[in-house]
């Protein structure tokens, strides 16, 4: 069995560095199961974040050697041996303690989001819809809030306009709400003006952190830009859509 | 005395503890009654164990099998529950399990759809039909963020990474819950009228588990140490399917969905052996051969289910026995196949999480080879002993929901009657509550002794000039609940565990954490101790006092069900002088209701159909 070394962060927003620890790595071990050995025999404090340990709940995400990831999904021997592992909370965020870093941003966008608004439920009290009409939405709907996407935008990660930018996670919730068969309310006003999908210049960045494979850029923010466009630029045309359907 | 005015006080009608289905649901009600409520969760909002649900939520709503009936998901959940079901929770969740269904689509949930356009049901064990409600195999997911992006717009506050330690009580009432921030390690006292706690079960008890770091039973433990009822609580399921290899993953839940969709158990024999396992009870409604199991996967609604599909409780010991009889598969488990069953594109659309599980965790690929499984710890039928309409304990102002609570599931649970457990009972909770709360007259004062109490024994923890380390605790204690009672129990066990607990309950007096209270997870687990300390107690006094086998109850020295055990629930609580076991006597099934559940399923499916022609 092999030993590896990792770099943990390891300090909060205000002063910390970077600690190194050595462990045995035995067959089939995670990343996450790296650091949680660190604190059984090495550093108890060290803080991290982590709920289901197979890729279903989104809180164990932190960059690995540059890359965010999940922590939980990552193998060990999908690093190179000659590599050491260093670990450090997502860079956009502000660092509560280690690993951890402050999220509530991300909680912030959601709740400016219009939720939800159904149309009548049929006659015989039914909503209908169909599972090719949903396929799209569905996709959407797999996101486990993981926020590695957000952590990859340039927009968010280097130019730092979270104030003008809701980031990929919440374009795929407005599309999902907006493609939801139904769903009543309109949301492009505050797409353009608010969520500012203006921003976003499709580098398909988050589509390819996204673990959930969801493909963020191609399947939700051009077709809601599309829409911006078709209403703010060819109102013709999408008059024509919302009347000839 | 120490000084308290320092303390971040913050006040509300009603305190929900956990944020999983039952909380969030919970919380949405109170709101609606017109309750400041606060939500208080461990974890990040849309984190709490629902999100790992895999399979769906039970609910007869036809639509898959125009047949089911509320009659027949209520005969289902008392035969799964091997009858020690509280008979009016188990009718109350069989009747009104559609309609909270039907509600998630209205606040925006997005189901699999049948050809017709509405919310397509899969198979699963003991459903006699295709009854859960799903989503692939993410439906905990779909669950949550539904109740999650609903309730941030109904007007409650989610007090997030903020751990409950000890709830406070004004003479008999329930006045306010002691908690600290996980971030800043600061305390915060929670003045308030009424509490709910949703803070689901206690796997992590044992080593393999299907359950995350938050399950170690801290509403379990802080409703009995405030006086109320632990019920059933020797009724652990251990599912039938966690993964066996590699070490690292060991216990991570395969969805019974996998099952319900095709997949069959196989041992190194390359033998179906469930066929072998089926008990008589079960048996005029199982198929006995792979012909008949064919043609029910084909849709023949003449045939009868496969065995895989029987109660989790006897696919789970029928594991154990194959493995122990040296017919199981290299790490352990046994072979549950579905790649020489269904197509590969066809696995990767219905169970796309359990493949990429595979693919990634293990390197296995579930469309060509078969997975490797075995029982993990899944789940707690037993829990606070509630009121079947107000979900209220015996403690007044505090309630229960969820998987913390018991009645529902008797002595063994069916998959998908856990998700729509929480959203039929965390609505009642939450009624329940504000409706105490409306009755209240009294004002409620805050025990400033009881507040120092809790403050000062955990941080004591972080004081201590030495002491023992917090995860080999946990360790030790998980070895010894998994050596001495797990899947299968005999007495010497379990009095040697009882043993073995007291003197891990010396070390927890002594566990030292070291570094700051800041998000400092020895001092988190540290904390968790004493509530896991409590749970594994409990399970193993009522396992002793359950002289038979019954359900996820399994006595070697006492094979098989014994009628006695029908007649009493064992009952757990605080007595002057620590833990208490009793045996509580049942009343009578409700005649109407015992009439349904023992009749047999071609009367009761005439007597719908009949039903049906008259209404
Ligand atoms: C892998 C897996 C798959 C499953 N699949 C299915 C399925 O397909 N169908 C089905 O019906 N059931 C399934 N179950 C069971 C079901 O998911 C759970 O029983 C159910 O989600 C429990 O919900 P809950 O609301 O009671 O609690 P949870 O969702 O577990 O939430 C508990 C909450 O309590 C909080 N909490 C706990 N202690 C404290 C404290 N001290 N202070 C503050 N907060 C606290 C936690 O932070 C969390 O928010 C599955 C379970 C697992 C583990
Ligand atoms: S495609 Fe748009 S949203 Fe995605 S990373 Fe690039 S700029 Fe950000
Ligand atoms: S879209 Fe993908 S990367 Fe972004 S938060 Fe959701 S799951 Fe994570
Ligand atoms: S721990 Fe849940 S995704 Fe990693």
């Amino acid at each position: 069995m092999a030993k590896r070394t990792f770099n943990i962060w390891r300090g909060d927003n205000s002063k910390g560095k970077f600690e190194s620890y050595e462990i045995e790595i035995s067959p089939g071990m995670v990343v996450l199961d790296a650091i949680h050995k660190i604190q059984v025999e090495l550093a108890p404090d060290l803080a991290c974040r982590w709920n289901c340990k197979a890729g279903k709940c989104g809180s164990c995400s932190v960059e690995i050697n540059g890359f965010p990831k999940l922590s939980c999904m990552t193998r060990m021997n999908s690093i190179p041996e000659e590599n050491d592992v260093t670990i450090r909370p997502l860079k956009p965020f502000p660092v509560i303690k280690d690993l951890v870093s402050d999220v509530s941003w991300n909680y912030e966008q959601n709740k400016k989001i219009a939720p939800f608004k159904p149309k009548p439920r049929d006659a015989d009290g039914n909503h209908r819809m169909y599972q090719e009409d949903i396929d799209r939405v569905q996709e959407f709907r797999k996101c486990i809030e993981c926020y590695l996407c957000q952590t990859i935008c340039h927009v968010i990660r280097d130019q730092g306009q979270k104030e003008k930018f809701v980031g990929p996670r919440f374009m795929i919730r407005l599309a999902s709400l907006e493609m939801h068969p139904l769903d009543v309310a309109d949301r492009i006003p505050a797409i353009k003006n608010d969520h500012g999908s203006g921003m976003c210049n499709i580098t398909h960045c988050c589509t390819d952190v996204c673990p959930e494979h969801i493909r963020i850029t191609d399947n939700a923010i051009i077709p809601l830009k599309e829409r911006v466009v078709d209403r703010y630029y060819d109102p013709i045309l999408w008059l024509k859509r919302k009347i000839f359907g | 005395m120490t000084d308290f005015s320092d303390i971040q006080t913050i006040e509300h009608d009603i305190i929900i503890i956990g944020a999983g289905g039952a909380g969030l649901r919970a919380a949405i009600e109170c709101s609606a009654q017109g309750k400041n409520s606060g939500v208080v969760c461990k974890s990040l909002l849309g984190k709490a164990h629902t999100v790992m649900a895999e399979g769906g939520m039970a609910a007869s709503l036809g639509n898959a099998d125009p047949r089911d009936h509320w009659k027949i998901h209520f005969r289902d959940t008392m035969r799964g529950g091997k009858f020690l079901n509280q008979w009016r929770m188990a009718e109350i969740h069989a009747k009104e399990a559609p309609e909270r269904v039907n509600e998630l689509e209205e606040w925006g949930a997005v189901f699999d759809r049948t050809k017709s356009g509405l919310i397509n049901q899969r198979n699963f064990g003991g459903h006699r039909y295709p009854r859960l409600a799903h989503v692939g195999d993410r439906t905990g997911l779909e669950l949550i963020r539904t109740l999650q992006d609903h309730g941030i717009h109904q007007g409650f506050d989610v007090h997030m990474e903020c751990t409950a330690l000890t709830l406070l009580k004004d003479g008999d009432n329930i006045s306010g819950v002691l908690a600290y921030w996980r971030d800043s390690g600061r305390f915060v006292l929670f003045k308030c009228k009424a509490v709910i706690l949703a803070t689901g079960g206690a796997g992590k008890a044992w080593h393999v588990t299907s359950n995350s770091w938050e399950y170690t039973g801290d509403g379990l433990a802080m409703g009995y140490n405030a006086g109320a009822e632990l019920m059933d609580i020797e009724f652990v399921q251990f599912h039938p399917t966690g993964m066996v290899w590699p070490p690292s993953v060991k216990g991570t839940l395969v969805t019974e969905g996998v099952r319900g969709d095709g997949g069959i158990l196989l041992n190194n024999k390359n033998e179906r052996f469930m066929f072998d396992y089926i008990p008589e009870k079960f048996a005029a409604e199982t198929a006995d051969s792979e012909e008949e199991s064919n043609r029910w996967l084909n849709g023949d609604t003449g045939a009868r289910r496969p065995p895989e599909l029987l109660t989790r409780d006897v696919v789970a010991r029928a594991i154990t026995t194959e493995v122990k009889e040296g017919r199981g598969s290299p790490h352990g488990g046994v072979f549950l196949d579905i790649a020489s069953r269904v197509p590969a594109e066809l696995i990767k659309k219905k169970l796309p999480s359990m493949y990429h599980q595979f693919k990634e965790l293990a390197e296995v690929d579930i469309t060509k080879e078969p997975m490797e499984v075995g029982p993990t710890t899944h789940y707690f039928m037993g829990g606070l002993r509630v009121d079947h309409e107000t979900q209220e304990t015996a403690v007044p102002g505090l309630f229960a929901c969820g998987e913390c609570a018991a009645g529902l599931h008797g002595a063994n649970r069916l998959g998908g009657n856990s998700l729509s457990d929480l959203i039929v009972f965390g609505k009642l909770a939450g009624t329940g509550a504000s409706q105490y709360v409306d009755s209240l007259s009294k004002s409620l004062a805050i025990n400033q002794e009881q507040v120092a109490t809790g403050i000062r024994e955990a941080t004591s923890i972080l004081n201590r000039e030495s002491g023992k380390n917090p995860y080999l605790i946990h360790d030790d204690l998980q070895t010894v609940m998994g050596n001495y009672a797990g899947i299968v129990r005999t007495e010497d066990d379990l009095k040697k565990g009882l043993t073995e607990l007291a003197r891990i309950k010396k070390d927890i007096e002594q566990v030292k954490a070291p570094g700051a209270s800041q998000f400092n997870p020895g001092w988190n687990e540290a904390l968790d101790l004493s509530s896991l300390m409590i749970v594994s107690e409990a399970v193993t006094m009522a396992a002793l006092e359950r002289k038979e086998s019954r359900g996820g109850h399994s006595r070697l020295d006492y094979p098989g069900e014994d009628s006695e055990g029908l007649k009493y629930n064992v009952i757990v609580s605080k007595g002057e002088n620590g833990m208490e076991v009793r045996r509580e006597p049942r009343d009578t099934p409700p005649q109407e209701l015992s009439r349904i559940a023992n009749a047999s399923i071609d009367d009761l499916e005439a007597e719908v159909v009949r039903e049906r022609n008259n209404g």
